[in-house]
């Protein structure tokens, strides 16, 4: 019971702050003027009566008759009236807006084009994870148990060198030796989306690299220094004292409980990296979310920009309160209100 | 009856100034808790090469961009991706802006052919090797990239012609080279325009390359039998003293050296020739000759003056964003750790709120709404509202290990006020982390300044400032032909990252030894 309201206060407050952000994001962003480019081809008439119909705006003045018409002026709706018919749209359609100045997206619901960019960015950071946490736990066990002998020496360099490596420099290194140098792997990801095909988990794998070095590195260093502390505890002494080996102890008591600050950081990284990969995402092309979001900003696609906000934060929160949660969970010891 | 017992009052001595029961002075100097951090940090060697990368880094970034001879503003729309050079490796095949390339016999004279005429040898020392492959001769050589522009047909007026002239004779250097007759040009729509192509082409479209029996092209050069002076000096000579020469039929002829054009004169020069002209004599900006250490970007841009340019611009960025993050964290942080209670409560809020808004957002909606001015004041505003919080709650947890401690009480007991308590007693006890804090505050700013350019979010480059980030963003896109372009930054950031992870780290255990060894 005292979980569940643990859980229902941290959620409360997370729910909290997403809608302080989210408002505020509205309001700045409605406060700038709607850009609707007029490109060739494209019917600028739809997207106005668009707006208008979704209450944004009113009381368009047009002029021209048949297929020359065109908007010379229109008022913009009070932004809380505004927001007001957003959150209703939201909660009564599901409905987030639609592509206003995006030339590719022109007309088409949001919601629809970010279902259709989100598992690129979702599965490389899934593969990310399934190479990047094996590797990581094993070195840092390995460091650990090897500690301050040679092999701890070398895993501390590489450590210190990939942390220190930034994902944009490594992303380009990756690029240049693995494939352009050796030719193992196409220099962008395939298009398409067709994305359980062999040659499409080829050409994900330079991003997926990219982005699990840092991550291994990160969970090499934290496993070794949680393992190390919890391998000079008292009761692996005790443990050795009665009789368990060395292989014994260390898998029955020390990994079980040095997993207990691991695994939490496991799951933030992994929604951490979500929202990280944009760097990733633009050096690779790879058509997910990141690069809708950049090009949100660069059309000033006020839509794709609030449902995209909402995403990132949502995802930043998430990875905190994570965080919080799974350490209750996992270890009844760490309570929020057990100060 | 008691005896009076009388002790003459000589006897009475003092105790304490026979045996000294007091303490010795200390001998030692006394050692302030920074020095004590100071010698803890320096026996830490790898903390201390970080320091030592990290100062070289700063020098880099303040000094070069005084020492070069270009501007970030520098383009040359010859000399891009234009390969490093050093005059130190100019005689090794190892930095000394040229490349390797392997060329069938069209290119390979094409080249060759350019070092026959000028000196200026596209084909470094003309040294190459021949080897067949799949029946075909192919020819190795060095291709140096400051002379493979070769020539190029330039428009003047007459008075720049003369005055061009005037160098040559003066500077005893030559600048314009012989006309080719337009009959002669190679027809090929690429080609046309070429002014390398001098020599005897044949085949459809003039690309073949015509050679004598000893294998060395076949000079087509427009002449005429006036001399120059005679024609207004349209043909006057390259070097003061050419003679001219005896044709077939026995007439003395000489090379024209420019063609009338609606407006004035076309030429043929060599570009090096000409780019050293037009910096020395007519633009005077201080650049003798090209030479760009780092090599040139795409756009022609000298990276070794972008690159330090943008270096210092980041440093003196983050540590000016630092500071302000530093000073409004610390306040902040020391309010509400000392204080605690409703104005925390209130306080920790609006920090929670405004620190789960990620950056790219707030850079985002700034730079929306603030586009008309300089990307700079956004980007500074952005990290400053996200920045500080970080400072801010180590200060909050601080104050709240220590303010309910004995000394504090004695020291509010005597009378001292919110103020004194706050600054005095207890805020130097968070300066080591807030030190540590700011160190690795630092790189990450640097870095997150340089996604944002290399994105494109940001586009910092605008006159005489540039990013690290907007550099890689260039290069990125010759990566598979100049990759130098994006080696260079990339070094800078790994090494910057690296000495400051270092120096952090060394920092924070030099502050806090209890902290040693927690995270690696």
């Amino acid at each position: 019971m005292y979980m569940f309201k643990y859980v229902m206060k941290r959620l409360g407050l997370m729910i909290m702050t997403f809608a302080v952000i989210m408002v505020m994001c509205f309001v700045l962003i409605k406060l700038l003027p709607i850009v609707v480019p007029v490109v060739q081809g494209q019917d600028a008439m739809i997207t106005y009566r668009q707006l208008e119909a979704r209450g944004y705006i009113c009381n368009l003045v047009i002029e021209g008759t048949g297929s020359s018409q065109h908007v010379v002026g229109f008022d913009y709706v009070p932004i809380m009236q505004q927001l007001g018919i957003y959150l209703m749209r939201i909660f009564r359609y599901g409905d987030f807006g639609v592509g206003v100045a995006l030339p590719e997206y022109r007309n088409q619901p949001v919601w629809d084009v970010f279902l259709e960019k989100l598992p690129p960015t979702i599965l490389i950071n899934i593969y990310s994870t399934i190479i990047g946490v094996p590797i990581g736990l094993g070195l840092g066990i390995f460091a650990a148990l090897k500690k301050n002998k040679w092999e701890d020496q070398v895993i501390n360099v590489i450590v210190i060198l990939l942390i220190s490596l930034p994902s944009m420099v490594l992303g380009l290194v990756i690029q240049y030796v693995f494939c352009f140098r050796l030719g193992w792997f196409p220099l962008t990801m395939d298009s398409g989306y067709d994305y359980f095909s062999w040659s499409m988990f080829r050409s994900m794998l330079p991003a997926v690299f990219s982005l699990c070095l840092g991550s291994i590195a990160g969970y090499t260093r934290f496993t070794r220094a949680e393992l190390s502390e919890v391998l000079t505890g008292d009761y692996m002494l005790l443990a050795r004292t009665k009789g368990l080996t060395r292989g014994q102890a260390t898998i029955r008591h020390a990994l079980r409980n040095s997993m207990v600050p691991i695994f939490p950081s496991i799951l933030s990284e992994f929604v951490a990296v979500l929202s990280g990969s944009l760097i990733i995402e633009a050096m690779f092309s790879i058509p997910g979310v990141g690069g809708l979001y950049l090009d949100s900003i660069t059309y000033q696609d006020y839509d794709f920009f609030m449902l995209l906000s909402g995403f990132y934060t949502l995802v930043g929160l998430a990875a905190g309160i994570v965080v919080d949660i799974s350490y209750g969970f996992i270890d009844p010891r760490i309570r929020m209100g057990a100060k | 009856m008691e005896e009076k017992i009388v002790i003459p009052k000589e006897k009475f001595e003092f105790a304490a100034t026979q045996d000294v029961t007091h303490d010795k002075s200390l001998q030692t100097k006394p050692r302030s808790s920074l020095h004590d951090a100071f010698s803890r940090f320096c026996k830490n060697k790898g903390s201390v090469a970080g320091a030592i990368i990290i100062v070289i880094l700063v020098l880099f970034a303040l000094i070069t961009p005084y020492c070069t001879q270009y501007s970030v503003a520098y383009q040359d729309s010859y000399f891009t991706t234009t390969l490093p050079k050093s005059h130190l490796f100019e005689n090794t095949s190892f930095w000394d802006g040229c490349e390797e390339k392997q060329y069938g016999a069209t290119s390979f004279l094409y080249y060759y052919a350019m070092g026959q005429e000028t000196g200026h040898n596209a084909v470094k020392n003309q040294e190459y090797t021949t080897t067949y492959k799949d029946g075909t001769l192919l020819y190795t050589f060095r291709l140096d990239s400051y002379q493979r522009n070769g020539m190029i047909y330039k428009n003047f007026s007459r008075e720049e012609y003369e005055s061009l002239q005037q160098y040559q004779t003066e500077y005893q250097r030559q600048v314009i080279y012989p006309m080719v007759p337009v009959k002669n040009r190679p027809a090929a729509q690429q080609n046309t325009n070429d002014a390398n192509y001098y020599f005897k082409t044949s085949g459809s479209n003039k690309t073949k390359i015509e050679t004598d029996e000893n294998g060395n092209v076949i000079p087509v050069y427009a002449t005429t039998t006036v001399k120059g002076e005679s024609d207004n000096g349209y043909h006057s000579l390259r070097i003061e003293g050419e003679d001219g020469f005896l044709n077939e039929d026995g007439e003395t002829v000489w090379y024209s050296y420019a063609r009338r054009t609606s407006s004035g004169v076309e030429c043929r020069i060599n570009y090096y020739e000409y780019y050293i002209y037009n910096h020395t004599q007519i633009l005077k900006d201080g650049i003798t000759e090209p030479y760009f250490v780092f090599g040139t970007t795409g756009s022609g841009q000298d990276i070794l003056t972008c690159l330090s340019s943008g270096a210092r611009f980041s440093f003196l960025f983050a540590i000016a964003v630092a500071v302000v993050n530093l000073v409004v964290g610390a306040i902040y942080g020391a309010i509400e750790g000392y204080y605690g209670g409703k104005i925390d409560l209130v306080m920790e809020r609006i920090s929670d709120i405004l620190s789960a808004v990620p950056t790219m957002i707030i850079i985002t909606l700034l730079k929306l709404h603030m586009g008309g001015s300089s990307q700079i004041l956004v980007l500074f505003i952005s990290f400053f509202l996200t920045g500080w919080i970080g400072m801010a709650s180590s200060t909050r947890m601080q104050f709240y290990r220590f303010k309910n401690q004995e000394y504090v009480l004695a020291a509010r007991t005597l009378g001292a006020k919110d103020r004194r308590v706050i600054w005095k007693h207890i805020f130097p006890n968070a300066i080591g982390t807030l030190i540590t804090g700011c160190a690795l505050i630092i790189p990450s700013m640097i870095y997150s300044e340089t996604s944002l350019s290399y994105l494109g979010i940001i586009n910092l480059s605008t006159g005489n400032i540039t990013s690290v980030g907007t550099l890689i963003a260039a290069g990125q896109s010759a990566l598979t032909t100049a990759p130098f372009i994006t080696m260079f930054p990339s070094v800078f950031l790994i090494l910057l990252m690296l000495s400051f992870n270092l120096f952090g780290n060394g920092l924070r255990d030099a502050f806090n030894p209890t902290l040693r060894g927690t995270e690696g």
